[in-house]
């Protein structure tokens, strides 16, 4: 094409040259930009001028310039006025308490608060949504310790994600521990001598099906279900728990308190069931009502309850 | 003209009549007929708005007649695309530029605000004695007029464009109102500046200096692509074009002086919408409109010439060679296309009447639960494509003595249209199960409504006992 750019006896449309020649016969055509185009370009350097002006833009030593259009005001988690310099947070905020999305958020979030339990346990909309607010909240608040998912430490912070409650596990009891926090204290029992121990730590591992000295199990199970110990006090007969006061479930094969599993030998495990009678134990989870809406605690509760075990 | 930047040449095309022309016309009175109208277009489809052509963003779907296309399904849009390129690269192959020349918007819209400013201002001697006459009340009133309409022309495709992004008769309502969402002004303004400023004062600049396709037009070529052709030798003869004068007015005549059939009327210049002359062969700014055939052939019947001075020809063809449409070209693109096209038409087809997919929860992999038997968590999601509710069950297979707890939604009921996730439990006991990993199936089978459309739809997954993968490794070591 360009072949036939060149023609110009007809045409006045004949492209010129810039005037130099290289090797003798090789030039450069002179094909120049519109003026528009050049406008255009000076266009965008007004702009970015003007958007100087406007927007927070030069970092000057320490500082920066401000610009005119620099303070934005937002709405804060209390409920707030705020007025900040202008900032990408500070609209994203704005966006959280104001936008579209947030309101139609806060809208569901207030179902959640007005229905029972069971409402949003038959809805799936309902348990989605809830799900999916609270996995945020999960993330910010509980998975420090419960660990993201709710697999929990072994030995240290409860797995959610099991069937194991040691303070309940149906949606009232959930969310009465999230709201109010929880105190689990086991007192400790430096009375006992090495041989009393032995006998109570066979006794407790037996529960779980482990095999261990039958006439020392028998011996610690006069401990733990007799005035000696008075274990079942707190652990329910024959160690099935007691989630009134977060007493463990001792014969499930689940173990929140001791990581009884992580000792390979049955030693080792005695050991450990062992140091827990004689040290007690003390486990504290802190309360949520005042960092959380009730809206929020709810979500939390059903999510925590669908995490695998909710009873 | 050495500078590095130059003013741009004003063009004001002559109006033509002819066949190019009235193919012209007939193409933009369909484009603007289906572009102005569809949003208007009611559609009962039984669940959704009624209306035929919506893109719903917030609700993720777009409705096309009694096709709904959820956000799972965009890369459909894909196909389209490469569809309309591949259409674009066979079409280009064996007719040129047709597509710029009768289907781009910006011919489009041009033609409508040039024949705005013919029908305001005149026709080409007018407008050019208009524009260098000094200012008046009459020349004020005559562009104020133009820029008027253009505005106003630009404004209702602006506000059309944004008809199609919400339900069309209360949009409109809301925008005249002002309580239309602000993204809708934003676009409406923004699509009437554009329009206006492409359409009116932009022109043919855009199709020479911002149109991509205008740059790569030429490796689609070959000799057999049909363009608009100049016929240079029939033309020029040996001693050049001439006017018609006395002693120059019939082809004996012209010839027996060696004169070419080209009378130099310079209309074929004139009606040129991107302001070249055809008659220095085929240039980058041709859009392939054919105007300049229409201008010519006009010309030649008045002279009693046949027609065909300027033609829908090829090089080949202008050399005397005959033409191949079929080329190997023309093969492959249209081999390509039909595959993309087949493809698309499958894929659309074959629409599942609900979507399933099923991930496994990884944070914990597994448990253990207080009976001893292992838990794995896996999120379903389920979606129902079909046009009426349905009740689906939902279950596993393939996994001995395992047992599925998914809270109280062994049938979940869904809407048209919605989406549910749902968080399943399966339980399987240790000892009974030999691997470490198991595949296994959930199955979700449509229980009544989903249009009848009740297969039942599985979907892989894994099962993990991490205590066994302990003993397997062991056991290997
Ligand atoms: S040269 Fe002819 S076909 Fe090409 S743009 Fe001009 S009028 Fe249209
Ligand atoms: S319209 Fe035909 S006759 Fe007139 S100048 Fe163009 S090519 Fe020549």
């Amino acid at each position: 094409m360009s072949e036939t750019n060149k023609r110009n006896e007809h045409g006045k449309r004949a492209v010129q040259t810039t005037g130099h020649s290289w090797d003798g016969d090789l030039q450069e055509y002179n094909n120049p930009i519109p003026r528009w185009w050049l406008w255009a370009f000076y266009a965008t350097v007004v702009f970015a001028v003007v958007y100087w002006f406007l927007y927070p833009a030069w970092p000057v030593g320490g500082t920066y310039t401000k610009g005119v259009m620099n303070t934005i005001t937002y709405t804060g988690p209390g409920g707030e006025e705020r007025t900040t310099h202008w900032n990408t947070r500070a609209l994203l905020m704005r966006d959280m308490q104001e936008g579209t999305h947030a309101v139609r958020q806060r809208e569901y979030l207030e179902r959640v608060a007005a229905m029972s339990y069971n409402e949003i346990a038959d809805d799936p909309d309902m348990m989605a949504f809830s799900r999916s607010v609270a996995r945020g909240l999960f993330a910010d608040n509980c998975a420090a310790c419960h660990q993201v998912g709710g697999g929990g430490v072994p030995g240290v912070y409860p797995n959610l994600a099991d069937d194991d409650w040691l303070w309940g596990g149906t949606f009232e009891r959930i969310e009465e521990t999230i709201r109010e926090g929880r105190r689990g204290f086991m007192p400790a029992f430096p009375q006992f001598n090495a041989r009393q121990l032995d006998d109570l730590a066979s006794y407790v591992l037996s529960l779980s099906g482990h095999s261990v000295d039958a006439d020392a199990a028998a011996r610690g199970d006069d401990i733990f279900n007799g005035p000696t110990g008075g274990c079942m006090y707190c652990h329910g007969e024959g160690g099935t728990g007691g989630p009134a006061q977060g007493a463990p479930n001792l014969t499930n094969g689940l173990w929140q308190i001791v990581d009884v599993p992580s000792a390979p030998t049955l030693e080792g495990k005695k050991a450990l069931v062992k140091r827990v009678v004689s040290e007690g134990a003390q486990r504290h989870m802190p309360t949520f009502q005042d960092r959380l809406s009730d809206a929020e605690i709810r979500a939390l509760a059903v999510y925590v309850h669908s995490l695998g075990g909710g009873q | 003209m050495t500078g590095s930047t130059v003013a741009r040449v004003a063009i004001y095309p002559r109006s033509v009549k002819g066949r190019f022309r009235n193919l012209k016309w007939g193409i933009l009175g369909l484009a603007y007929g289906v572009y102005f109208l569809l949003p208007w277009l009611r559609w009962d489809r039984g669940q959704g708005p009624s209306q035929a052509v919506l893109f719903d963003i917030p609700g993720r779907r777009f409705y096309l007649f009694d096709l709904v296309v959820y956000a799972q399904d965009i890369f459909w849009l894909a196909g389209l695309l490469i569809i309309a390129a591949l259409l674009l690269f066979f079409v280009t192959g064996i007719l040129g530029r047709v597509f710029c020349g009768y289907f781009c918007f910006q011919t489009l819209w041009t033609d409508v605000f040039l024949f705005v400013e013919r029908f305001v201002q005149g026709e080409r001697p007018a407008r050019i004695r208009l524009a260098k006459a000094p200012w008046s009340v009459g020349k004020a009133a005559k562009l104020s007029l133009t820029h008027l309409l253009w505005l106003l022309i630009a404004m209702a495709t602006a506000a059309t464009f944004v008809l199609y992004w919400g339900d069309a008769p209360s949009l409109l309502v809301a925008m005249v109102t002002g309580e239309a969402p602000s993204a809708a002004y934003v676009t409406v303004f923004f699509l009437t500046a554009t329009t206006y400023v492409m359409a009116g004062w932009a022109r043919e600049q855009v199709c020479t200096y911002m149109c991509p396709y205008a740059r790569f037009q030429s490796v689609m070529f070959d000799s057999d692509t049909r363009i608009v052709g100049y016929d240079t030798g029939r033309g020029e003869g040996k001693a050049g074009r001439a006017k018609l004068a006395p002693g120059l007015k019939t082809r004996e005549e012209r010839h027996a002086k060696g004169v070419g059939d080209c009378v130099d009327c310079g209309y074929c210049v004139q009606v040129c919408p991107t302001g070249i002359d055809i008659r220095n062969g085929l240039q980058i700014e041709c859009i392939s409109c054919a105007l300049c055939i229409d201008a010519c052939n006009n010309i030649m019947d008045h002279a009693g010439f046949p027609r065909g001075l300027i033609g829908y020809t090829s090089e080949k063809e202008q050399s005397g060679a005959p033409v191949r449409v079929l080329k190997p070209k023309t093969y492959g693109y249209g081999l390509a296309l039909l595959v993309a096209v087949g493809a698309l038409t499958w894929s659309v087809a074959a629409r599942e009447p609900f979507e399933l997919s099923v991930t496994q929860i990884r944070q914990p992999l597994a448990v253990t639960l207080s009976d001893g038997r292992v838990q794995n968590n896996y999120e379903l999601k389920l979606t129902n494509k079909t046009n009426e509710t349905a009740r689906y069950a939902i279950g596993i297979t393939g996994l001995q003595g395992a047992e599925l707890e998914i809270g109280r939604f062994e049938t979940v009921s869904l809407e048209p249209g919605r989406s549910v996730t749902l968080v399943a439990h399966v339980r399987v006991d240790p000892d009974e199960a030999r691997q470490a990993q198991q595949d296994f199936k959930f199955v979700v089978e449509p229980v009544d409504g989903g249009d009848g459309r009740g297969e039942p739809r599985t979907w892989r997954s894994v099962f993990y006992i991490p205590s066994l993968e302990r003993a397997e490794v062991s056991l290997v070591h």
